[in-house]
């Protein structure tokens, strides 16, 4: 329901309808790394690449079939694609991180590597409004007033700079 | 950045939204015929006396089956760049077509005297054939794989082979309203080699331009 109200454009429902997957992302990343034995202070990274593939692939949900299918199949390949790239870093061994990583279902607090790092790479007007609407959390308005841009200019920037940041996760893979 | 940050970002976005897989590709699929349609006209032509031939049973299978590929391989591409969409139906509907053939070739055998066999199966212009469907078929598997980046296949290079078979099959059918060769042997023979090409272009294509 709320994945069909944000296909219309609904931003409300669709914030709360990305909040409520969070939490499962972030349960199948951390299992996901876990069975792999990587250390699973990357899954909030796998969790972030997972919601931009969703937002930005959302059209190929088919609004008559279950999202239930279509969220899982999307979380299974950015996890194989996290694992491929991560097979060719140096992971210390899990065994000596699992009393640290305990922990529960929230947020963690530690740094979020990648998108941060991606967003670095992106051209000066992309960045900035993808951090005054993220980071600041400035509407499209305040972000074209403070940046002084046109409403069209900072919704195209914003555009094209989550689609480059889900283009730069993929373009480490090679 | 906080995933709560990223989702807020994400929803602010929320206006700006691809065209879902299905549209993209029936719209990217007009210029792509119609360019494959015009190359027909320019360099091929009808053969003589397509319409006045359209009962003989050869040349109606022949015409019957490409677009009868054609029609069941397009929902199998559109269901692989759908993620958690099942393919196992399509994809065994899609084996009607090879199912027909063969029966069709069963009685063509039948049919015809051990000595005509050969003769039959290399036709007059084989190599022509070989050329052609893919010469026809680049347009539309130009067209598929663009509007397919809308979709978000799990496995882009299957995707991108369906895509090719797809518009080997396109090309084939126009391709089939030229061939004078009407021979399901022949059919089975050179059109499924030449389709085939195209369906390995199609997946060599798909794994670098269909990956998200």
């Amino acid at each position: 329901m709320l994945m069909r109200a944000g296909n219309a454009g609904d931003a409300d429902s669709y914030r709360r309808l990305l909040l409520q997957l969070t939490p499962v992302l972030r349960a199948v990343a951390r299992r996901g790394l876990a069975r792999a034995g990587m250390a699973d202070t990357d899954a909030e990274d796998v969790v972030q690449e997972t919601l931009l593939a969703i937002h930005l692939k959302r059209q190929s949900w088919d609004e008559d079939a279950p999202i239930g299918p279509w969220v899982r199949a999307i979380a299974r390949h950015k996890m194989i694609d996290a694992l491929r790239r991560r097979g060719r870093r140096i992971d210390l061994p899990i065994d000596d991180f699992s009393e640290v990583l305990a922990g529960g279902d929230s947020e963690p607090s530690m740094l979020v590597a990648d998108v941060d790092r991606h967003l670095e790479c992106l051209p000066a007007g992309q960045r900035n409004v993808v951090r005054a609407v993220a980071v600041d959390g400035a509407s499209t308005g305040e972000a074209a007033a403070r940046l002084s841009m046109t409403n069209g200019a900072v919704r195209v920037a914003l555009h094209r700079g989550l689609a480059a940041l889900a283009a730069k996760f993929n373009m480490e893979e090679t | 950045m906080k995933t709560s940050d990223l989702i807020r970002a994400l929803a602010a976005d929320s206006e700006v939204r691809a065209m879902p897989p299905g549209r993209a590709l029936a719209l990217a699929l007009i210029p792509g015929v119609a360019i494959a349609l015009g190359l027909h006209f320019a360099v091929l032509g009808l053969r003589p006396q397509l319409f006045a031939l359209l009962g003989e049973p050869r040349l109606l299978l022949k015409l019957c089956l490409t677009f009868l590929l054609a029609a069941l391989s397009g929902p199998l591409v559109l269901r692989l760049v759908r993620p958690g969409a099942g393919v196992r139906r399509a994809a065994l509907m899609l084996a009607i077509v090879p199912a027909l053939l063969a029966a069709a070739d069963l009685a063509e055998l039948l049919a015809v005297p051990a000595a005509e066999w050969g003769q039959r199966l290399v036709g007059t212009n084989a190599m022509f054939c070989l050329k052609t469907i893919p010469f026809l078929s680049a347009a539309p598997l130009v067209a598929a794989l663009l509007a397919l980046r809308q979709g978000a296949p799990e496995h882009p290079s299957l995707a991108g082979a369906a895509a090719g078979l797809f518009a080997g099959a396109i090309g084939a059918a126009l391709y089939a309203t030229h061939c004078p060769d009407d021979s399901p042997l022949f059919v089975a023979a050179w059109y499924t080699l030449a389709i085939g090409f195209v369906g390995a272009i199609g997946a060599v294509a798909g794994r670098r331009l269909l990956r998200w």
